[in-house]
């Protein structure tokens, strides 16, 4: 019971960190129907950015974690975003009138140059980083197994139960979300009616790479290591999140990501730790086979 | 026509200035944090290294080369050209004569020789330009142009493809041509053939596959664990190795096909993301991340390609009365890989005019109208991804056998992602458009392998670059069957793009 219960906690950090990268694929999808492949590069650029801003932190005597841990996440949000921007203005703009085909392949040639291009900056080798947020609470004794729930695992829910929470204002309240929504409809008509398609698909990358910028953090907080190719394996599983929360649907990429992180977690803890991957893609096919929209999805209609 | 025939248009400074201000400032916010800082991996030192200079090269590079753009855009060729001009024989000049890398832009040669290539690219287009006295073409225009260069290319195909053919039968034999060319021909050659057989699942089928290494993976083990266990040779093993592939496809394909697009790219995905993790983690029956080793290297009808014949038989150099060579097996291995990927080739383009193949093209245009017809969806993707995996076995139990070894490590993502950009960037559906695509993507980095570091950097920004400039493939053109109003009575290609 204990078991379960710390590998439940366990996996729900996890889970968080898949459903904000999650929420980037399924926004970009939702609105120009495309996967953007470099998304997990992206993720993985934000991981090496606040690894840099810590560094560089301790360095000028900052010292004091919960202002160095709000300057890293503004900085690593702010520069990250520019990468998201830059992406879509250099793979996806460009070929918003061709076959989806040559996006994805752009994408893709994208999500190489990214990996090489951090290898050749800062080098192949992993970077292990000292832990910064340490301690946690004991809440559960039973027997000899004792449940922690370390402040770093509070931290990661907290941040990001915060940012859904911000980020559902934002699709829901503003105007750019209310442009979101109409793109994501219809993006013909969206211009039509006097929306700016071409700003309003830049700022969802932009979003989507803030997102994934602090899951990049939370990621480089929670394992402490980090290489130039974290960013691959979490994006396919974040990419399964999403499709396997309905894609295009916000909430389902959090559901799937907790899903994911769940699933990862307890097949790792009762089954085996090599085959997590395996049980993650399988679960993924099975529930397509029986809900090919994903578990929130709609349906979409096929039309003649 | 010189130069004054075209309207000049006032260049606008300002909005220039302000423009090639912004990318500089936007590219620096890129730089700052990875480029400006490294992380030091060495303990005990100061944990990071500064690079600030570099920064402020690229933005000002950045800078200049927006404005070089604008210009050029605004018909003020001749500037630019002594500009571009001026910077790029002064950086070659100091990379050939060695200048101090601290000197230059950047700290490594790789990068500075990139600038510079990039200096030498403008000032051709600047030239070009100067030339040409030719406005900037439209889009449009360009991609017209470059269309009926393809369909010309497509028109010539009748003798472009036995010439190419000729060529790569005669390759071995020409002077210049030494070992390690010869390897890199076998390699682009293995690519051409899984460009191929790809290209009837994403080319002809329209569906988009992004786990076709891991039907290259079954095909490769397949051969492998047949050879050593049962010491079987190649020749038996190739056709059960792609019975084995075609069986995978079926076995993945039967649940998944129904799925649409990106459904079914992210579920191959995860297809061979599961066979690569299995082969990693299942000891006993793989030997994991060790890999196989040893695995027997294909006959010559029998006849092995070995210095010494094995007791009672020949070798290939002893049957045929000839001086033994180790360039024997390497020409041989090219030979086969030349044939596998002639088969493939036929096999496509037989296949295309057959009911199956041409009901997988209309599946691709159009699936509702299909079903309406009475082509039943599923089973006719069954085949073609079936097939398609067929040939990625063949590929597998080829790579297999030229390499003697194998593991895990060979079948990543990135195969698969190097195959389907083949297919897409030679233009899909277009059989000689993959064989540009190939020698393009594996031959030329190949060639530059001393470049160790930037290969796969610069792999990455040719594919965005190929796509950018020709989204639907280098070699895209699609003939319509039926033709609408009165288009030029060109004749009509029913038959195969060879």
């Amino acid at each position: 019971m204990g078991y379960f219960l710390q590998q439940l906690i366990n996996g729900m950090a996890l889970g968080m960190i898949y459903g904000l990268i999650a929420i980037g694929y399924t926004m970009v999808y939702g609105i120009i129907g495309m996967i953007n492949f470099a998304h997990g590069e992206i993720f993985m650029i934000g991981a090496f950015i606040s690894f840099i801003a810590f560094i560089a932190l301790g360095l000028i005597g900052i010292g004091w974690m919960p202002l160095a841990l709000l300057i890293v996440l503004v900085a690593t949000m702010l520069l990250t975003s520019v990468y998201g921007w830059a992406l879509e203005r250099v793979a996806y703009r460009p070929l918003r009138h061709s076959p989806r085909l040559a996006a994805l392949i752009t994408a893709i040639g994208m999500s190489i140059f990214l990996q090489n291009y951090v290898q050749l900056l800062q080098g192949a080798r992993v970077k292990p980083m000292q832990p910064v947020v340490t301690g946690g609470v004991r809440f559960f004794e039973l027997g000899e197994f004792a449940v922690a729930f370390s402040y770093l695992q509070m931290l990661i829910i907290l941040i990001t139960v915060g940012l859904m929470l911000g980020f559902t204002l934002i699709i829901n309240r503003t105007a750019l979300g209310r442009a979101q929504r109409a793109c994501q409809q219809d993006l013909g008509m969206a211009a039509l009616v006097g929306i700016d398609v071409d700003r309003t698909i830049a700022l969802t990358f932009v979003l989507g790479a803030c997102l994934a910028s602090v899951a990049g953090l939370m990621f480089l907080l929670n394992y402490g290591v980090i290489d130039f190719y974290i960013g691959f394996v979490a994006g396919i599983k974040a990419f399964t999140a999403a499709v396997l929360g309905g894609i295009g649907s916000v909430p389902g990429a959090m559901l799937g990501g907790l899903l994911i992180g769940l699933i990862e977690a307890f097949w790792s803890a009762y089954f085996s730790v090599e085959y997590k991957d395996v049980a993650t893609f399988a679960i993924l096919i099975l529930v397509l086979i029986f809900r090919p929209t994903g578990l929130l999805g709609k349906p979409d209609v096929e039309k003649v | 026509m010189r130069a004054s025939t075209v309207p000049q248009l006032p260049f606008d400074w300002p909005r220039a200035l302000k423009d090639a201000g912004m990318v500089a400032g936007v590219v620096v916010l890129l730089a700052i944090a990875l480029l400006g800082f490294r992380i030091q991996d060495t303990s005990g030192g100061p944990p990071l290294a500064y690079r600030f200079d570099d920064v402020v090269a690229v933005a000002l590079i950045a800078f200049l080369g927006r404005l070089g753009i604008a210009a050029l855009r605004a018909q003020r060729a001749v500037p630019v050209l002594v500009g571009a001009l001026v910077f790029a024989i002064a950086l070659t000049a100091a990379l050939v004569l060695g200048a101090d890398e601290q000197q230059l832009f950047f700290r490594s040669t790789g990068l500075n020789g990139t600038i510079a290539l990039a200096a030498w690219i403008l000032s051709a287009r600047a030239a070009w330009l100067v030339w040409h006295a030719a406005s900037e073409t439209s889009a449009e225009l360009r991609e017209a142009r470059m269309d009926r260069l393809s369909a010309q290319v497509q028109r010539w195909s009748g003798w472009v493809g036995p010439l190419l053919l000729g060529l790569a039968v005669a390759l071995p034999f020409l002077p210049w041509i030494d070992r390690r060319l010869l390897d890199i021909a076998t390699l682009v050659a293995t690519y051409i053939m899984l460009g191929w057989g790809l290209n009837i699942v994403v080319g002809l089928a329209g569906l988009l596959d992004l786990g076709y290494v891991a039907f290259y993976a079954v095909g490769a083990y397949s051969y492998a664990l047949l050879a050593l266990h049962f010491d079987l040779g190649f020749w038996l093993c190739l056709p059960f190795a792609g019975i084995m592939a075609a069986f995978a496809g079926i076995l993945l394909g039967f649940p998944v096909l129904r799925l649409r697009g990106d459904y079914l790219a992210i579920v191959t995905l995860g297809f061979g993301e599961i066979v690569r993790i299995i082969l990693l983690n299942w000891y006993k029956f793989t030997n994991g991340p060790d890999g196989l080793s040893g695995i027997p290297r294909p006959t010559f009808f029998g006849l092995p390609m070995v210095r010494d014949a094995p007791e009672g038989g020949h070798s290939f150099h002893s049957f045929f009365g000839l001086e033994y060579a180790p360039i024997d097996r390497v020409i041989f291995l090219y030979y086969l890989a030349i044939a596998l990927a002639l088969v493939t080739n036929l096999f496509t383009l037989r296949i295309r005019k057959l009911p199956i193949g041409r009901a997988w093209e209309a599946l691709r245009e159009d699936e509702t109208a299909c079903r309406s017809l009475g082509v039943h969806p599923r089973n006719t993707k069954l085949t073609a991804f079936a097939i398609g995996a067929m040939f990625g076995g063949f590929g597998g139990s080829f790579f297999a056998t030229r390499q003697g070894f194998i593991s895990p490590e060979s079948f990543t993502f990135l195969e698969s992602a190097i195959i389907l950009a083949i297919v897409v960037l030679g233009g899909m559906g277009s059989q000689i458009g993959v064989v540009l695509a190939a020698i393009l993507l594996i031959g030329l980095p190949e060639v530059f392998r001393d470049l160790n570091q930037y290969r796969m950097l610069a792999f990455g920004v040719a594919m965005v670059v190929i796509m950018t400039w020709r989204p639907r493939g280098l070699l895209a053109h699609r003939e319509p069957t039926v033709r609408l109003g009165h288009g030029p009575p060109e004749e009509r290609h029913e038959g195969p793009h060879a």
